[in-house]
């Protein structure tokens, strides 16, 4: 896979670092005469992409146009089903549930992502340093929970958390802690945070890790001979040389934020009273879906959620333009 | 891509290192332990819990084993409950898996290549709105998908599960750049030299050389259906078409509906632990196709 390891560093690294196949030859150098490919089968590049195109226009352009539109509508068991504008999205940025949800996940993103990414920051500058057998099996565990459905991950920890039979309830009262109800109305975003932490440090760490990797070796031993310590090497010269991954680390991280569900769905059987059907907005609109038929105004939030996350992506990805380096 | 300065490194004093090294050392060190013992904690929690029978999982320390082991019976009545659902829903999931996998690999390979290597008409605003693509979540998209799918009477149908995972934009991408990176013109130029037609160039030449990639794209899309849930749990209706992650869902479910003494605690259990190892086997034996993929995703 070095070819694709190449990629971040070819700004950085010297050209002999660029995996040649022996025909590699600057990409200006064309074929003195002869018509490029680009521009002689225009017809077969359209053919290769069409199945892409057309899986593109059925599950991605019609959903969202369809969402779109069902979310202009507006049915009732007595007005039947007419065109209302914006009534429904009118709605959802007024509705209480829909409103405590974003504050909940929110607050979730705000105190759980950069608790996660910190630990995953740490965990690569680990093993980018150092090589023992430990680490190796650091990096194997660590990464472990990621093949992990996070149905399974949320099944797993809602057994650990009961307090009926799980072990933290026995722990915290031999420590003298007593009763301790991680599934209660105070613990439970922690609970869930401790899930998702679980689930996600491990494959940050590794998309870090491999950023860091990709680094020239060149500058730490300029760095070394200039006295810097392991540490200051990590801090003034790894972790601004990375910041183009943590950048899209922290942003593919909000994006699934929002979008939070598995998790408090497997939970909500353990714990009905504290996760309520709003407790995410995306929970919120399966619900009413899915229990109350609402369709229209769950394709209202199912649009505002994904326009934000689309948006404010977007906009994230040009402010951070020079760092991510997606073009 | 990015060009970021090296940052001015202050000299530090150089006298006093090896102690403190030495001191870094066994920090770093407790760190790793503790870390590691924290993420093994569910699979240890899993491993033991899988061996104890149902009076056994509630009545005995949660974190160590408890003889008369039951790991075989629990297995037994995993495999035969309610005439063999498991073993259906690991088929299905399989078939999910395999199928869409297979099938968003062909697709993202197909179009990767021709984003890297033909014009075509509408091609640069396809590939900003593949861009755009990657960023729309794919929960806001199952539920409209579904009303559309029952529209066509697909709902509840494999299909259902297997066609909008066809489209996997990030695996385009990814085919692109590496199509890019290590598939000169001047290879394709040359087949075409000797005569070979466009497909005959795709097929014999890019191909091989973009095994690696396709395995990547291959892996990654595999694990991504195999541990969906959101989408089947919105398509399907029917349990004999459940994959195991909404199969296991369901009986935690009926579990915690009838709480307590309950046999399909351990079946949930033993099913978990059944469920995850083919993943972490795989993912332990193609570790190097994976961190291929991922650095791809974090760095362009």
């Amino acid at each position: 896979m070095s070819l694709l390891r190449q990629q971040g560093s070819t700004a950085t690294a010297p050209p002999s670092a660029v995996p040649a196949r022996g025909l590699r030859t600057p990409v200006t150098g064309r074929r003195p005469g002869g018509l490029s490919a680009r521009t002689r089968h225009k017809g077969m590049g359209l053919l290769l992409v069409s199945p892409f195109l057309l899986l593109f226009l059925a599950f991605l352009v019609a959903p969202l146009c369809y969402a779109f539109w069902l979310s202009l509508r507006t049915s009732t068991l007595v007005g039947g089903d007419h065109f209302s504008w914006f009534a429904n999205y009118q709605q959802t940025f007024t509705d209480p549930q829909f409103l405590s949800g974003v504050r909940r996940v929110v607050v979730f993103g705000v105190v759980q992502i950069p608790l996660m990414l910190g630990l995953a920051l740490l965990g690569a500058l680990i093993i980018d340093e150092v090589t023992s057998r430990l680490a190796k099996v650091f990096r194997m565990t660590l990464f472990m929970p990621y093949a992990v459905p996070a149905v399974i991950g949320a099944l797993m920890w809602g057994f650990l958390y009961s307090p009926t039979f799980g072990p933290v309830n026995s722990i915290s009262h031999s420590l003298g802690l007593g009763k301790v109800d991680l599934l209660s109305h105070a613990l439970m975003l922690t609970s869930l945070g401790n899930i998702v932490t679980w689930q996600w440090t491990g494959y940050n760490m590794i998309v870090l890790y491999a950023a860091l990797q990709g680094l020239p070796r060149e500058v730490y031993e300029a760095a070394k001979l200039d006295g810097a310590g392991q540490l200051q090497t990590a801090l003034r010269i790894k972790i601004p040389m990375i910041s183009s991954a943590m950048v899209l680390a922290l942003m593919f991280t909000i994006i699934g934020t929002l979008q939070f569900f598995t998790e408090p769905r497997v939970l909500e059987h353990s714990a009905s009273s504290v996760i309520t059907p709003d407790y995410t907005p995306n929970l919120y609109a399966y619900n009413l879906a899915f229990q109350y038929s609402e369709f229209n105004y769950s394709a209202a939030i199912s649009f505002s959620l994904g326009a934000v996350v689309f948006i404010g992506s977007y906009f994230f990805l040009f402010a951070t333009r020079k760092r991510s380096g997606l073009k | 891509m990015t060009t970021v300065a090296a940052p001015a490194v202050t000299a530090a004093p150089a006298t006093g290192r090896r102690p403190s090294a030495a001191r870094g050392r066994v920090t770093v060190n407790v760190v790793m332990v503790a870390m590691i013992l924290y993420f093994l904690l569910p699979f240890w929690w899993l491993v033991v819990a899988a061996t104890k029978g149902n009076d056994a999982l509630f009545s005995t320390a949660a974190l160590w084993f408890h003889s008369p082991g039951s790991f075989f019976t629990n297995l037994q009545q995993l495999f035969t409950y309610n005439d063999g659902e498991y073993l259906r829903w690991m088929g299905n999931t399989a078939i999910y898996a395999g199928v869409s996998g297979v099938g968003a690999t062909a697709v993202a390979t197909l179009a990767g290549y021709a984003f890297a290597k033909y014009r075509f008409p509408g091609r640069n605003l396809l590939f900003s709105s593949l861009l755009g693509a990657i960023m729309v979540p794919a929960t806001a998209l199952a539920i409209p998908t579904y009303l559309l799918l029952s529209k066509v009477a697909l709902t509840n149908t494999m299909w259902a599960v297997i066609l909008p995972q066809l489209l996997n934009p990030f695996g385009v991408y990814l085919v692109r750049v590496y199509v890019q990176e290590s598939l000169p013109d001047e290879l394709l130029e040359a087949a075409r030299m000797d005569g070979a037609g466009e497909l005959r160039v795709l097929w014999s030449v890019a191909l091989p050389t973009l095994k690696p990639a396709l395995v990547t794209v291959l892996l990654f899309s595999m694990v991504g259906t195999w541990n969906n849930f959101f989408l089947p749990l919105v398509m399907l209706n029917n349990d004999k078409l459940f994959p195991l992650t909404v199969g296991l869902q369901s009986w935690y479910e009926g579990a915690m509906i009838q709480s307590g003494a309950n046999a399909l605690f351990t079946l949930v259990i033993a099913g978990s632990l059944v469920a995850i190892l083919p993943l972490i086997v795989t993912f332990l034996l193609l570790q190097r196709y994976w961190r291929g993929g991922l650095t791809v995703g974090s760095l362009k």
